[in-house]
C-alpha cells in the first residue's frame, strides 16, 4: 500500500503538485487519470523518487521514503518496478537482455538461473521466441510487454506505468490493460497506472484519483465515474465522442 | 553566472560517477564495449589524419627551408618535434572531441530523451557510474591510440620528405633521433592521459543534463564539441606552461 499526504511539487516557481493526499491499495489497478498538464507524470515520478516533494510524505507500507537512508532509499527502490510511456527499453540490449538486465544487477544468480526467469516471464507476458530480437525489431505492443517482463522480473512489490497504452491500437491497449490488471492480482503488487485513456478507466480501474491542475479533483472507483456530479470528471469522461453518444442515448431512453 | 553553475554541476556530476559503483561483472563488460566503440572504433581515423598531418608537416618545413645553411635534417626534427609535442596530442584530441564526444553526447542524451537513464534510476542503479564510469576507463587506452599516431605520423612525414625528393632517408633519420628528450614524451602522454578524461567527461555531462527532444540531442552535441575543445586548448595552455617553461 503507498500512502500519499499533502504532496507538493514545483519547478522554476510554478507550482505542479498542490497537496495532494490519497491511498493506493495493494491488489489493486489503481488509475491517476487527469487532461494533459494535469501534474500526472510529475506526481507519478515523485512515487518513483525521481523527484523530491517539496512538502508532504509518501510511505510505502508503513515506511516514509523521505525518513530512510539513501541506502533504504535504494533497496525501496529495487522493490519498484516502472513501465514507461515509450517503453524505455535500452536499445543495445536484446529483449533478453532487457529482461535479465535487473536480475544481473540485484541478485547473485548464474546465468542459467537467470535465464529460466526470464524464460518465465517473457512467457507470462506471451512473448515467447523473441529473446534475441532487439527492442527496435519488434512492434510497440511487443515492446510494452518486454517492459512489463522486466518490471516484473524481480518481483517487485509496487509496479507504476506511465500510460501503457499510448500509441496502441484499441486492440492492443486492451490486451495490455488486462495483462497489468492480472499480474497485479497474481504477483499481490500495487500497481499504480496513469492515463488519460477512458477504455482503461472502464476495463482495469479499481480505484481511479482525478487531478485536475495539481489537485486531487475527485476519487472512486470505475462504477462511481459515471454517476460523479463533480463538472471537472464529467467533463473529462464525457469529452470522448462515443461516451457522449452513449449518454445522449441513455439519455433518450434507447 | 551560467557558466558558473555549469562548472559546479560538472564537478558534482564527476562526484556522483565515482560514488556507488556498479555491480563488478556489470562493469567489466561495460568497459570492454566502451573500448571498442571509443578506442577501436577511433583507430582507423586516427591513423589516417596522423599519416597526411605527418606528411604535411615534412613538405611544409622542407618548403620554408630556402636557407641553404640550414640542414635538411632539420625535416626529421622538426616533424618528431610537431608530431610528439602537439599534433598527436592536442590537435587529435580536437578531432577526438568531434568523434568520441558527438558519439558520447548522442547516446547518453538519446538515453535521456527515452527514459532510459529514469528507467536505470527507478532500478536503484547510479546512472552516472553505469553510464560515464565505464567511459572514462576505456578513455585511459586513449595514449595508445596517440602513441600510434604519433608513430605513424612520423612515418608520414618520412614518406613524404623522402619519397618527395626532399631529403633523403638518412638525413630524415638523423633529424629524427637529433636532440631527442625523453621527457617531451612524458610531457605529451600526461597531456593525453588529462585529454582523454576531458574527453569521456565533459560530452557525458552535456548529455546526461541535456533538456528537450532530438532538437536537445542536436544541439548538446554541439555544445559538448564546442565546450570540449575549449577545455582541451586552454588546458594545453596551462599543462605546457607547467610542465616545459
Amino acid at each position: 500500500m503507498i500512502e500519499v499526504k499533502d504532496i507538493h511539487k514545483g519547478f522554476n516557481g510554478e507550482q505542479i503538485l498542490k497537496g495532494i493526499t490519497t491511498t493506493f491499495e495493494r491488489g489493486k489497478t489503481n488509475l491517476i487519470i487527469g487532461t494533459s498538464g494535469s501534474g500526472k507524470t510529475v506526481f507519478l515520478k515523485c512515487m518513483l523518487g525521481l523527484f523530491t516533494p517539496e512538502k508532504g510524505s509518501i510511505c510505502y507500507d508503513g515506511a516514509t521514503y523521505s525518513d530512510l537512508s539513501t541506502e533504504e532509499q535504494r533497496d525501496l527502490r529495487e522493490q519498484m518496478g516502472m513501465v514507461f510511456q515509450g517503453s524505455a527499453l535500452f536499445d543495445s540490449m536484446t529483449v533478453e537482455e532487457n529482461v535479465m538486465f535487473p536480475l544481473m544487477m540485484f541478485t547473485k544468480q548464474k546465468k542459467e538461473e537467470m535465464l529460466v526467469r526470464v524464460n518465465e516471464v517473457l512467457a507470462r507476458v506471451n512473448l515467447e521466441n523473441s529473446n534475441n530480437k532487439l527492442p527496435s525489431e519488434i512492434s510497440g505492443g511487443m515492446q510494452k510487454r518486454v517492459a512489463i517482463a522486466r518490471a516484473i522480473v524481480t518481483r517487485p512489490k509496487y509496479l507504476f506505468c506511465d500510460e501503457p497504452n499510448s500509441g496502441l491500437d484499441p486492440r492492443t491497449a486492451i490486451v495490455i490493460d488486462n495483462l497489468i490488471k492480472e499480474i497485479t492480482e497474481e504477483y499481490d503488487i500495487t500497481t499504480i497506472i496513469n492515463t488519460h485513456d477512458m477504455n482503461s478507466v472502464m476495463e482495469i480501474g479499481e480505484k481511479i484519483v482525478f487531478l485536475k491542475f495539481g489537485n486531487l479533483e475527485w476519487e472512486g472507483d470505475k462504477s462511481q465515474i459515471f454517476k460523479t456530479d463533480n463538472e471537472a470528471v464529467t467533463e473529462f469522461v464525457y469529452s470522448s465522442n462515443l461516451f457522449k453518444k452513449v449518454r445522449d442515448a441513455q439519455l433518450k431512453g434507447l | 553566472m551560467f557558466y558558473l553553475d555549469d562548472i559546479g554541476r560538472y564537478f558534482l556530476m564527476l562526484k556522483k560517477v565515482f560514488s556507488r559503483m556498479t555491480k563488478g561483472s556489470v562493469l567489466r563488460s561495460l568497459i570492454f564495449k566502451e573500448i571498442d566503440d571509443l578506442i577501436i572504433g577511433s583507430l582507423g581515423i586516427t591513423v589516417f589524419l596522423a599519416f597526411f598531418i605527418g606528411a604535411v608537416i615534412a613538405i611544409q618545413t622542407a618548403l620554408n627551408l630556402t636557407n641553404p645553411l640550414i640542414p635538411k635534417q632539420l625535416i626529421g626534427f622538426a616533424s618528431r618535434q610537431s608530431m610528439i609535442l602537439e599534433f598527436a596530442p592536442t590537435f587529435l584530441s580536437v578531432i577526438m572531441a568531434g568523434k568520441v564526444g558527438s558519439f558520447i553526447t548522442s547516446s547518453i542524451g538519446t538515453m535521456r530523451v527515452t527514459e532510459q537513464i529514469d528507467a536505470l534510476e527507478v532500478m536503484g542503479i547510479n546512472s552516472l557510474n553505469y553510464l560515464v564510469f565505464p567511459k572514462i576507463v576505456a578513455m585511459f587506452m586513449y595514449p595508445f591510440v596517440i602513441a600510434i599516431a604519433m608513430f605513424v605520423g612520423v612515418f608520414g612525414a618520412y614518406i613524404a620528405g623522402v619519397y618527395g625528393g626532399f631529403v633523403s632517408g638518412s638525413e630524415f633519420l638523423t633529424g629524427l633521433r637529433e636532440e631527442f628528450i625523453p621527457y617531451h614524451l612524458t610531457y605529451a602522454f600526461i597531456k593525453t592521459f588529462i585529454f582523454a578524461f576531458l574527453l569521456a567527461t565533459i560530452p557525458s555531462f552535456h548529455g546526461y543534463y541535456m533538456t528537450g527532444g532530438a532538437l536537445g540531442v542536436g544541439k548538446a552535441s554541439t555544445s559538448a564539441f564546442v565546450w570540449t575543445t575549449v577545455v582541451i586548448v586552454t588546458s594545453n595552455y596551462i599543462l605546457t606552461q607547467l610542465l616545459l617553461s
